[in-house]
């Protein structure tokens, strides 16, 4: 432990830092098209649209080619493999389009997960095999930051001790050997929304959790200023009985970061697990208006929170492409204002409405 | 692990968190007057006066007689067991004269280092034994918040994962401790300045063991609002040739903190080991002119560096108090002004001279 073999050099810190500040500046998100095969599957499926190769091609073509103002809500975009070397019907590859317009091109790296035996049911995260090899071609392929998820759920017994400890270990791996090839990791510890647990619950889990993945990242080397976080919100499970408003969530959530995420790491980007388009927004900007002090950028890494409508409205058709994209746009833009916490939602009587709704001492 | 059986009630986390932010109000730090009998006989023969205790109750009460410019600039005082007992001239206790004065009034809790077997040297600190009982009395007795002191020392091989381990665990007992009795825990994991060793060592392994020490809380269930952080500067060893600026140590100080220390802490104050007076003002300006964002305030936890002037202008004599006691109230003064950035030096180069040696893009 004495002695310090640095990791990275000063100049890789500063390309790692620059990358993750650019991902998350003035308000901009990530958009999450990264879904596998199987994932899109269920997607195209509820659109009564086929699952082929080139379905996904023109899905993610009508996505990418939307106008360039895109690029003041969106800095980056995790692709799957396939889509990263997939091209527009004038055979320009997808990543050149998301670079030309000053987009950052990401990756997700994982490979799913895999038991945990002697557990209930809970799992950790493959990839690592061979993974600093694939992380150097991917960066020549113009990549510029990776995705892993690692998945712990509420339960009976769980998420258990190994199961965190596990997974945090896993992700901090994975993020070391990005960092070594000049990718910015995503850390993505995502506790589930599944179960009856209410709000206190979920940010007790999610404090533990992150607790444990900062002291893996440390314990690892990683350096945190070039890195984000992409965390789940804190909700009550799906089956909880209580409801509880955009201010509660806002407040649980930041107080759980607050107690557990370095000021060092520039921007913590929320998944929307399963997140209605304007539940996420909302969510989020209220999260931004929360008085707790934040020093790290907040904002979104949305995948079905951004692309629900788009789906919808394209059904698979060529015709529809100028209705989707207006759809992807239209969230795209109020996702960036609720990272800036100046997201009006349409009928509601505005700031005022929401800003009385925070109880001023509220111990979590 | 899933069940949450909360620490402490909303009222306690108010109680608590309220205190922490008083002491750390800005501008504010602390005297730490809390030196053991031993310690004091240090300090005394120096000034070639004699260890009893009516020299030591005599010398404390020049600094507590101090007049209310201190209010602005103290926002608490460390206190040793046989102090919290004594009264000045008039029989009015050393406890509420510092109440009346607005200041917090803490306690040293810790019982002193204890050798840890099998190692280099190296310590843990003792004091468990019967503290909630301790805690709860001194409560009664005025107390609002504790102090507790670990030590690590950096060498070929320290500090050894087992001391880091061990300190970071004992100072997570103490406070879990500490906060069922409605008092602060200041946890104070010292990493001496003692050894050759650069200005980066010195950081890497503040940032290992701050990350221990925090995990370690979260694993005790301590409520990080309601605790402050009583850590070293990062500097070079005493023995290093090469000698760093004020803006240095700050860069290193700051970049630790901000990758280890969670943004709910309220406040660090920061100790002053070694340093002279005026490098303890002037380093500790230098922290809070550094251009890194910041969440929690930075202020003093100083004791030589508040009281050598003063133990020097004393030196036993009833008739030199008055001056001593004006010693002590510049030293406040200075800190105090410090701990916002604004102090100018004394008369040497001015703010102006040391912005320019803050290096934008230095990656540490």
């Amino acid at each position: 432990m004495a002695h310090r073999f640095p990791a990275l050099t000063a100049d890789q810190k500063k390309e790692l830092s620059e990358i993750a500040q650019r991902i998350v500046a003035n308000g901009k998100g990530i958009l999450a098209a990264d879904e596998s095969v199987g994932t899109m599957g269920n997607r195209l499926q509820r659109i009564k649209v086929e699952n082929t190769e080139e379905n996904r091609r023109q899905f993610r073509e009508i996505l990418f080619t939307v106008d360039n103002s895109i690029n003041q809500s969106i800095g980056g975009v995790i692709l799957f493999h396939e889509t990263l070397y997939q091209k527009d019907s004038q055979g320009k590859l997808f990543r050149d389009i998301l670079k030309e317009k000053g987009i950052v091109v990401g990756i997700k790296l994982d490979q799913g997960g895999a038991p945990l035996a002697g557990t209930n049911k809970e799992t950790t995260i493959q990839g690592l095999d061979g993974l600093s090899e694939r992380c150097a071609q991917y960066k020549k392929d113009g990549v510029d930051f990776g995705k892993w998820r690692a998945v712990l759920r509420i339960g009976d017994q769980c998420p258990s001790s190994l199961a965190i400890q596990e997974n945090a270990n896993a992700l901090a791996r994975y993020a070391s050997i990005c960092q070594q090839n000049g990718l910015v990791p995503i850390v993505e510890p995502e506790v589930l929304p599944d179960g009856d647990h209410d709000l206190e619950h979920c940010q007790y889990v999610s404090e533990k959790v992150l607790a444990a993945v900062y002291k893996a990242l440390n314990d690892h080397h990683v350096y945190l200023e070039g890195t984000l976080l992409k965390p789940n919100m804190v909700t009550a499970g799906h089956a909880c009985n209580k409801k509880y408003t955009p201010q509660q969530v806002a407040l649980a959530t930041v107080t759980a970061l607050h107690r557990t995420v370095p000021a060092a790491v520039p921007g913590i980007c929320f998944l929307s697990g399963g997140m209605s388009e304007e539940d996420a927004t909302l969510n989020l900007n209220a999260i931004n208006c929360c008085p707790l002090p934040k020093p790290w950028k907040l904002s979104f890494s949305y995948g079905r929170a951004l692309q629900a409508s788009a789906l919808a409205a394209w059904g698979g058709k060529a015709a529809n492409k100028k209705a989707t994209q207006e759809a992807f746009l239209k969230r795209a833009l109020a996702n960036c204002q609720a990272a800036q916490g100046k997201y009006v939602h349409m009928g509601s009587s505005g700031a005022a409405a929401t800003q009385s709704l925070f109880t001023a001492s509220y111990t979590y | 692990m899933p069940h949450s059986y909360p620490a402490l009630s909303a009222e306690q986390k108010k109680e608590l968190s309220d205190i922490a932010l008083r002491i750390v109000a800005p501008g504010k730090g602390i005297l730490a007057a809390d030196e053991s009998v031993g310690s004091m006989a240090k300090r005394l023969s120096q000034i070639g006066v004699e260890n009893t205790e009516e020299n030591r109750r005599l010398y404390r009460q020049i600094l507590f007689s101090a007049d209310d410019r201190v209010k602005k600039c103290i926002g608490g005082v460390i206190f040793f067991h046989e102090t919290l007992y004594q009264k000045d001239d008039n029989g009015v206790p050393f406890v509420r004269t510092i109440q009346d004065k607005g200041i917090v009034v803490g306690i040293k809790v810790d019982k002193g280092v204890v050798p840890l077997a099998g190692t280099d040297g190296e310590t843990t600190t003792q004091g468990l034994d019967g503290l909630s009982e301790r805690c709860a009395q001194y409560k009664k007795d005025g107390a609002d918040f504790a102090k507790w002191r670990c030590v690590m020392k950096i060498s070929e091989r320290t500090p050894s994962a087992l001391a880091i381990l061990e300190n970071a665990n004992v100072l997570a007992r103490y406070a879990s401790i500490c906060q069922q009795n409605g008092i602060v825990p200041i946890v104070e994991p010292e990493i001496l300045p003692d050894g050759d060793h650069d200005l980066r060592r010195c950081q890497y392994i503040t940032e290992k063991v701050l990350a221990a020490v925090y995990k370690a809380l979260s694993d005790h269930h301590v409520y990080l609002e309601g605790t402050l952080l009583k850590p070293n500067m990062v500097t070079p060893g005493h023995a290093c040739p090469i000698k760093y600026s004020p803006e240095e140590i700050a860069m290193a100080t700051i970049t630790a903190l901000r990758r280890t220390v969670p943004p709910a802490v309220p406040g660090v104050t920061f100790l002053s080991g070694g340093q002279s007076e005026e490098e303890a003002s002037l380093n500790l300006n230098a922290i809070n002119r550094c251009p890194l964002p910041r969440p929690w305030a930075l202020t003093f936890s100083y004791g030589r560096a508040l009281q050598a002037s003063a133990l020097n202008a004393w030196r036993g004599q009833r008739d030199n108090a008055g001056v001593a006691t004006e010693e002590f109230v510049k030293r406040a003064e200075v800190n105090g002004l410090a701990a916002q950035g604004k102090y100018e030096g004394s008369g040497e180069d001015g703010g102006a001279a040391a912005q320019s040696l803050y290096i934008a893009n230095h990656a540490y």
